[in-house]
């Protein structure tokens, strides 16, 4: 039962075969067995946010999921983020007003963010720093990450065709 | 409960992949939600807000927005923490918990599953496929409050109640129920009872809220006296009442 199983698992496009056991998470295979750091670990049990990356297009926890759960699902992490060389709005803004200090929380905050801003375009302020509660951050205080929100969700409603 | 090795189970089902549990019917006098409907669409579905808000809005104050897009109804019925949103709701509501195995289907009423603190009415080859909601009448009015120290936190307390009152302004129908004062929520009836007839001014509210912390025998924990979960149901009760009657808004056609 612990023997370890071969998966396929989709992540940000591709298509990989990974043997693991059936009791390690998603969050330890991306980083261990497809070297994909980008998403962090840190509380491991849920809470802090670090691990956030996209199920089915979906904010969701790493750490809280088994990877021999993942197969048949589309998986996402930071690494898919940006557009090839180009930071994607949303990494930009964080950028441009000093959204991130250490950088460890800011992986899974992209990850939350980027699918929120995708369903909710316009989001006021209240309802961003609800957002962010999922997401701890211990070194900006949020401010400049509420901040960089607005700011990369006027640039997306700009981007977008009319 | 598996990352905190309370539960270390041989063998382990994914359900996650049965998205026929993951569903929204609207049978009129019921609305039937699927054991697999993550918390984000018990929030967001046409269908609840409509015909069940209590429990759309009870169920938008869990967690975070990525913890509800994966945690289920059922999920958190078969739980069955003492503080949780979604398990107060159906006893709240009177909701009808759906249990299918290979040997049939049955049905049993919230508050019967609900036995004790994280624990059911489930045999081992049992599946909660889903849980039956009453709608809620036109015209009644409902409430969901709770108090945690921290945002997304499981909460101290938690109230939700509802409320319908006749023309001249009086009580005709009041359902209060608590969280997280003992090891399963629970309906206050004889605080709804008391309130039948009353017409909810200042000083009525304040009565009421009053009964409903007396009604309940909270036990001291390390963290939380006793004392402080009654004047939470107090507080959030007063609250709760004052947002259907005072607070409520008027309806504009």
């Amino acid at each position: 039962m612990t023997a370890p199983v071969t998966l396929s698992l989709a992540v940000n496009g591709a298509v990989h075969e990974v043997t693991v056991p059936p009791r390690k998470l998603l969050s330890d295979v991306l980083r261990e067995d497809l070297g994909l750091t980008g998403t962090h670990v840190g509380c491991e049990h849920g809470v802090c946010g670090a691990c956030t990356i996209l199920i089915d297009g979906q904010p969701a926890r790493a750490c809280l999921t088994f990877a021999v759960q993942m197969e048949g699902h589309d998986l996402t992490t930071i690494e898919a983020v940006s557009e090839g060389d180009r930071l994607s709005p949303l990494q930009q803004a964080l950028h441009q007003v000093h959204g991130l200090q250490c950088g460890f929380c800011t992986p899974g905050i992209i990850m939350t963010v980027t699918a929120y801003l995708r369903d909710h375009p316009d989001p006021d302020e209240v309802e961003i720093r609800d957002l962010l509660s999922g997401n701890l951050c211990r070194c900006t205080g949020y401010q400049n990450i509420v901040k960089a929100v607005i700011r990369a969700a006027a640039e997306i409603r700009a981007r977008a065709p009319a | 409960m598996l990352n905190m090795r309370l539960a270390q189970p041989e063998h382990l089902i994914d359900l996650n992949d049965l998205i026929e549990l993951d569903r929204v019917i609207d049978h009129g006098e019921w609305v039937e939600v699927g054991a697999l409907t993550r918390h984000h669409r018990v929030a967001t579905a046409p269908e609840i807000r409509q015909g069940v808000p209590l429990l759309a809005d009870a169920a938008a104050t869990i967690g975070h927005y990525a913890i509800r897009q994966r945690g289920t109804l059922g999920g958190s019925l078969v739980q069955a923490d003492p503080a949780a949103q979604l398990p107060l709701v159906a006893v709240t509501l009177g909701a009808d918990v759906m249990v299918r195995s290979r040997r049939g289907r049955r049905t049993v009423a919230a508050a019967e599953f609900l036995r004790a603190i994280m624990s059911v009415d489930l045999a081992g080859d049992e599946l909660v496929t889903g849980v039956c909601f009453p709608r809620q009448p036109d015209g009644e009015r409902w409430a969901f409050d709770l108090f945690s120290r921290r945002h997304g936190d499981f909460a101290i307390v938690a109230v939700a109640l509802t409320l319908q009152l006749d023309d001249a302004g009086a009580i005709v129908a009041l359902r209060l129920g608590v969280g997280g004062v003992g090891p399963v929520p629970m309906r206050l009836t004889a605080v709804e009872q008391r309130a039948v007839g009353l017409v909810p001014d200042g000083d009525t509210i304040l009565d009421l809220a009053r009964n409903a912390a007396a009604a309940i025998t909270p036990e001291d924990d390390p963290l939380v006296p006793a004392k402080y979960r009654r004047d939470l149901v107090e507080t959030l009760t007063a609250r709760a009442l004052r947002r259907v009657t005072a607070d409520w808004p008027e309806v504009t056609t």
